[in-house]
């Protein structure tokens, strides 16, 4: 089976961003760029069912600037077998990107898309139930473990009291969460194998795809920052002052 | 302007989560429709009533919507959307998981877990794990809405709403529970405690976490919690995780054991009343937010502490 997965550029989840001083975005001009930390959970899960004789291809998508390649590369070196790029300099927003995917599924026919539970940018958490439901496919959101099987889909998920265990037919959207696997490093070889592999290019009006934003930004600021707190010598310290609060007896 | 909540149960009881989704609806304004969905679960609709401010319970009772699956979920809100200028769902697991499927069948944008309400089309909500807050205003006709929990205040329950029964949509399918293993705990919710003892890494290992934390945390009736690195070494499971892809609290205590204060951390914790750090190194960026901090070994600390409370 085919299995699509979606890798989003992203700041790199060190970076603490700042706000443009007039308030209208993030300044972003000169950080580091890295692939959505559960995109590489996403790509490696691809990987994996790829090396166990499951998927017979691995396609890696991208949406946004021409720079997206890069992210695209990346996926290429860690073992997809080819890419996807589909260009705009529209900031695109979670539906205009499930859009854009069920246009790219309608072409390549997917049996599985894997993507991550959560975009570290813009903490929508959003895309992979979108795109699901605009295809009319079942999902496992926040995945910590996939078996397939005979046609079905095994998914245990991370939700609020524990873990759940569901089945789901196939085809299907899977969103990844932090313990699904430990993503791979790519090695130099394969960095440089990945250069060799097919990239394809396609844009929103090719696709027939309408990416105009549904919400607009009015504003973007920093959170008040928290008191100044104080150093405390000892337990008795710490124990008096907490006290002094009325947070304990 | 009608807002449509989303009640979250387990078909026997209402999670308090949708007391603060229905206190975000109240300040959107209008009036406000609580839909609880599930399987024998007349009992939920009932106590549901008697939230204020909701007028109307809609109760889908079905075989079906037992497991509340995303796919049935959304199946019959969407048949139910026409009414609604708002439809709201606490911004937990099954929240997150049911409302974008809602969002893109009604081909509408969501916006995820707000923590204000600015006007009925305006809504502030964090990004870059909560290191920027982003004012949006949403052009949709039907907006489509999770809310963060620990921004609003839960609603009180002295209201009388009418129970409306709604015909059952058809069941999806393709989906079908297996097994779940909730994690068992005479402890209160992590989410709503009013205090909190979340441990690191510097726990070291699953038997001191248990050993130092617990008497602890029995001492000031806490919830426990952890960061990532605890969850993912198999310290705890990972239902304790704090953080920006974790659990979101605000209680009135939060104390951190062991653990450096990484964005992701403080993304999940920092909007708690007050803040005890307790590491060994000066320079975590821990004490950056604490409003108490502590320098030393947590393996002297902890048990001393314990002692004195
Ligand atoms: C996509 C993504 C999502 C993430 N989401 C989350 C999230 O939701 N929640 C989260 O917590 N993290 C999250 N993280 C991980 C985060 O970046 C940090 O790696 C993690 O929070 C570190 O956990 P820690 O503080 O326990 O461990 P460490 O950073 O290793 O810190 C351990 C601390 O213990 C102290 N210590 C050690 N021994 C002792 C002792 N004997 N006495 C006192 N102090 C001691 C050390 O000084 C140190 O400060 C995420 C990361 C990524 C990439
Ligand atoms: N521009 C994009 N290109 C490719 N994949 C994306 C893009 N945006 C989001 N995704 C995928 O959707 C997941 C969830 O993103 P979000 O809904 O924005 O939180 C990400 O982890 C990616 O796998």
């Amino acid at each position: 089976m085919k299995v699509l997965v979606l890798v989003k550029r992203v700041v790199d989840y060190n970076v603490k961003v700042r706000v443009k001083a007039d308030g209208s975005g993030v300044d972003i001009a000169n950080a580091k760029m890295s692939m959505n930390p559960f995109d590489e959970i996403a790509v490696e899960e691809a990987v994996r069912l790829k090396e166990a004789g499951i998927a017979s291809e691995v396609i890696a998508v991208s949406a946004g600037i021409a720079n997206c390649q890069e992210t695209l590369r990346t996926a290429l070196a860690l073992g997809a077998d080819r890419a996807i790029l589909i260009e705009t300099d529209t900031q695109l927003q979670p539906l205009a990107i499930a859009k854009l995917l069920k246009a790219i599924c309608a072409k390549e026919q997917p049996q599985l898309v894997l993507c991550g539970k959560q975009a570290i940018d813009d903490d929508a958490n959003q895309t992979g139930q979108m795109l699901a439901a605009l295809m009319n496919w079942p999902q496992a959101t926040f995945a910590s473990n996939v078996i397939v099987a005979n046609g079905t889909l095994t998914v245990t998920r991370e939700i609020d009291g524990g873990l759940e265990t569901i089945e789901i037919t196939l085809p299907a959207v899977v969103t990844t969460d932090l313990r699904l696997n430990e993503p791979r490093y790519a090695t130099l070889p394969n960095i440089m194998k990945s250069k060799k592999k097919p990239l394809e290019t396609t844009t929103p009006q090719a696709l027939g795809v309408d990416v105009t934003p549904r919400l607009t930004t009015l504003n973007m600021a920093e959170p008040p920052k928290r008191a100044a707190g104080v150093m405390v010598a000892d337990v008795a310290e710490l124990v008096a002052k907490l006290r002094n609060e009325g947070v304990i007896a | 302007m009608t807002c449509l909540v989303i009640a979250e149960h387990d078909n026997s009881s209402l999670k308090s989560a949708t007391l603060n989704t229905v206190t975000a609806a109240a300040q959107i304004g209008g009036e406000i429709h609580l839909l609880v969905a599930g399987s024998a679960c007349a009992a939920v609709a009932k106590s549901a009533a008697k939230i204020t401010g909701v007028t109307k319970i809609l109760l889908a009772d079905a075989a079906h919507y037992a497991e509340q699956s995303p796919e049935n979920m959304a199946a019959l809100i969407v048949a139910h959307a026409v009414a609604y200028s708002h439809i709201l769902a606490p911004a937990t697991a099954a929240g997150k998981n049911i409302m974008p499927r809602v969002a893109a069948l009604l081909d509408t944008a969501q916006i995820s877990e707000i923590v204000a309400v600015h006007s009925p089309d305006t809504f502030v909500r964090p990004i870059y794990a909560g290191n920027v807050l982003l004012t949006v205003q949403s052009l949709d006709a039907v907006k489509v809405i999770t809310v963060r929990a620990t921004a609003f205040e839960a609603t009180a329950e002295s209201g009388q709403a009418t129970i409306e029964h709604l015909t059952a949509t058809a069941d999806v399918g393709q989906s079908k529970l297996v097994s779940r293993e909730l994690t068992q705990s005479a402890r209160p919710e992590l989410a709503i405690a009013k205090v909190v003892v979340s441990g690191g890494r510097g726990l070291g290992n699953s038997e001191n976490f248990h050993r130092l934390l617990e008497p602890l945390a029995d001492k000031l009736g806490a919830a426990l919690g952890a960061s990532r690195a605890a969850v993912d070494a198999g310290y705890v499971p990972n239902d304790f995780q704090v953080g920006q892809t974790g659990k979101i609290v605000a209680p009135q205590l939060y104390i951190a054991v062991g653990i450096s204060g990484a964005i992701q951390h403080l993304a999940g914790m920092k909007d708690s009343r007050v803040i005890v750090a307790i590491n060994k190194d000066p320079d975590s960026a821990i004490f950056q937010v604490a409003d108490y901090g502590l320098v030393g070994d947590l393996f002297e600390i902890v048990p001393a502490l314990t002692a004195a409370l």
